[in-house]
């Protein structure tokens, strides 16, 4: 059983609001977007847990308000069994080293005039205790060997590297710390299929090694696939079904997750005939003005007159599956 | 009516550069008849996107400049002609479709009126005709209440929207070939589909030959009719989609169609390819894929480079092994 030793991250009814305002000199609130919206989640000691959705449903804000990068304007959050919003400055820098993340866009997230070594040697100019007695060059060394690069090249600048590798220095600046927790946002969507596939293996060889916990967040149901351990798809700021990946994948309870796993190109053209296909009409609706009850009701075939009136609740339908739909697709319907 | 809308024969592009000679596309060839999609795939730097502004004639010479080859549309030679005619085919005969819809789109000018001005240009319309046929492709492509986002701009349009609005202002003038590079990598899974399914509706109406430009294999299977597999500015394997899946016959697509992660793969580690793809200033001796390639022998790393085979009926590929990759089905 999971005893409270194995739960590295747990947020309980996050929110972030951002709020939309109007005028230059007098900014006056004229509304918010609700982009995190009462999101619970738990991660536990070595496990990866994937938070999928479209651009715009909440899954990057939720990852910058684990990481401590925003204030949550609601809810708790503990990393380790300290909640975030109780420490202070001293000590919320000490407790970034248990937590790091990898970003999307390995172009824009590395310091064009920083060469190798200070990209990867910068947490431990914050964080010279982490060092433990090597040099700092060892140290990096080290890193650099460890996520695939040729230790040789550490002078080089990132313009001189690829994509993949300069994901490769992401992870390994993300390592430096030896962080229990790694928030991953998008790591591999900016990367060639056959690069993907390269950063995505060191991810699972560094989580066997090190025992790391993921929070990976992802639009890619296939890419996750391979690493997530428990899935969370969110919509609209909302979690709308969790569960056991397996699980998931075999029996995606709500709607919306059954479009997007059906939106999911297959790279086989007969297999790709056969299939039937949801057609999920029209784009994610305003995040300031969502829709009544269920958010998902404007895009779903299956909304009826009671998903307008009641928002459903996250029910559990097993032990380690948890969807909030009123009408949940049972395994006879996938069929 | 044509059995061939666009033929591209033996094309070489190089970029003369401080550092050398860069050959970006070497040697390619294909052809697209009217309905026909044709997947040119590749990774990055692999001169897919080479090829499609040499189609378009959109390269950036210098540094860029066809080194040989020809490139025809309904029988005519692009390669050679001058910009001033070139300018009355693009758009009216041949379009292309972009990756970042935003950068492609004027963000000071409304939407509508960019889609307008096609009609403005190409066609002498008035305004108010411009505007009526503006509005008529925005409901074509599916963009809900066209009349009212007329005005709207770019910024105010969603991902998907965008891309929609792009591809209105592309296919405006009705052109016999649409070319589309990487035109659904920056959208979401469902907006992906979306565009798919727009792009598949929209070639079944006018019969437009379509060049998909992309390094996923996944859009390929949807959509393609035929594929031309590229590496390194060269074409490793081409054919009919169901063959290059079916019965690969290059060790490279084999790597590619390995390590797509798909809903349905187990979990764990998948086969990636390793390595990188080479420098186009130092392009390895013999076959440019022999230090990535897990069969590699003797023969494949010295000497010239194979040959592209014909191995089956409009199937071919540039491997010394061809027919061992295709009979060892075990790998997929």
């Amino acid at each position: 059983m999971t005893t409270s030793d194995d739960v590295v991250v747990k947020a309980v009814g996050l929110k972030r609001l951002y709020p939309i305002t109007k005028g230059i000199l007098f900014k006056k609130k004229i509304g918010e977007v609700r982009a995190v919206d009462g999101v619970d989640l738990q991660l536990l000691r070595g496990e990866t847990l994937a938070l999928v959705g479209e651009s715009g449903c909440g899954k990057s804000t939720t990852g910058r308000l684990l990481m401590g990068l925003e204030p949550a304007d609601g809810g708790s959050i503990s990393v380790l069994g300290d909640d975030l919003a109780e420490l202070n400055s001293r000590q919320m820098r000490a407790k970034r080293r248990d937590i790091q993340m990898i970003l999307q866009d390995p172009y824009t997230s590395l310091n064009p005039r920083m060469n190798v070594a200070t990209i990867v040697g910068e947490p431990f100019a914050i964080h010279p205790e982490a060092l433990a007695g090597r040099s700092r060059s060892e140290a990096v060394r080290e890193l650099m060997d460890r996520v695939g690069l040729d230790p040789s090249m550490v002078n080089r600048y990132p313009h001189q590297f690829s994509g993949g590798q300069r994901q490769r220095i992401g992870v390994a600046r993300a390592l430096a710390l030896r962080p229990q927790i790694i928030v991953a946002d998008e790591p591999v969507s900016a990367l060639d299929v056959s690069v993907q596939a390269q950063v995505m293996n060191l991810l699972l060889d560094l989580q066997q090694e090190m025992g790391l916990s993921y929070v990976f967040v992802s639009h890619d149901l296939a890419v996750v696939r391979q690493i997530a351990d428990r899935i969370s798809v969110m919509y609209l700021g909302r979690i709308v079904e969790t569960g056991e990946a397996g699980s998931v994948y075999a029996a995606p309870a709500h709607p919306y997750t059954s479009a997007l796993l059906s939106a999911a190109p297959i790279p086989d053209p007969a297999a790709q005939a056969e299939r039937e296909r949801i057609k999920l009409s029209g784009e994610l609706p305003d995040p300031a003005d969502p829709p009544s009850g269920c958010r998902f009701r404007t895009r779903c075939w299956k909304a009826q007159e009671l998903c307008a009136r009641e928002e459903p609740d996250l029910v559990a339908l097993s032990p380690s599956h948890s969807v909030a739909c009123h009408f949940p697709e049972t395994p006879d319907d996938a069929n | 009516m044509a059995t061939e809308l666009l033929r591209v024969e033996d094309l070489q592009v190089e970029f003369v550069t401080r550092d050398g000679v860069a050959r970006a596309v070497n040697s390619v060839s294909f052809s697209v008849a009217p309905g026909e999609t044709v997947a040119v795939l590749g990774e990055s730097g692999s001169g897919k996107s080479v090829t499609a502004q040499a189609i378009m004639g959109i390269l950036d010479t210098p540094p860029a400049r066809i080194a040989g080859g020809s490139i025809q549309l309904l029988g005519r030679e692009l390669v050679g002609l001058p910009e001033d005619q070139y300018r009355t085919i693009r758009g009216e005969q041949i379009a292309m479709i972009f990756q970042d819809a935003l950068s492609a789109l004027n963000p000071v000018t409304a939407v509508g009126k960019q889609i307008a001005e096609m009609f403005r240009i190409h066609r002498d319309a008035s305004k108010k005709d411009a505007k009526d046929h503006a509005i008529q492709v925005m409901t074509q492509v599916g963009i809900p209440a066209a009349a009212s986002r007329y005005d709207s701009y770019p910024h105010e349009f969603s991902g998907g929207m965008r891309q929609r609005a792009m591809i209105a202002m592309m296919i405006a003038l009705k052109p016999q070939v649409l070319i589309a590079d990487e035109p659904t990598t920056a959208l979401d899974v469902t907006i992906q589909a979306q565009i798919i399914e727009l792009l598949q509706q929209l070639q079944s109406e006018t019969d437009m030959g379509l060049i998909l430009i992309t390094h996923d294999l996944g859009v390929v299977a949807e959509v393609a009719d035929h594929i031309t597999v590229m590496y390194a500015g060269r074409t490793m394997e081409e054919g009919p989609v169901d063959e290059i899946y079916r019965s690969t016959a290059h060790p490279y697509t084999r790597g590619l169609l390995q390590s797509i992660p798909t809903i349905h793969s187990a979990e764990g580690r998948l086969p990636a390819i390793p390595g990188l793809p080479p420098s186009l200033f130092a392009l390895p001796e013999g076959c440019a894929f022999h230090p990535r390639c897990p069969i590699s022998q003797d023969q494949c790393r010295q000497g010239a480079a194979p040959d592209l085979v014909e191995v089956a009926d409009r199937h071919r590929s540039r491997c010394w092994y061809a027919e061992e990759v295709m009979c060892s089905d075990n790998l997929r």
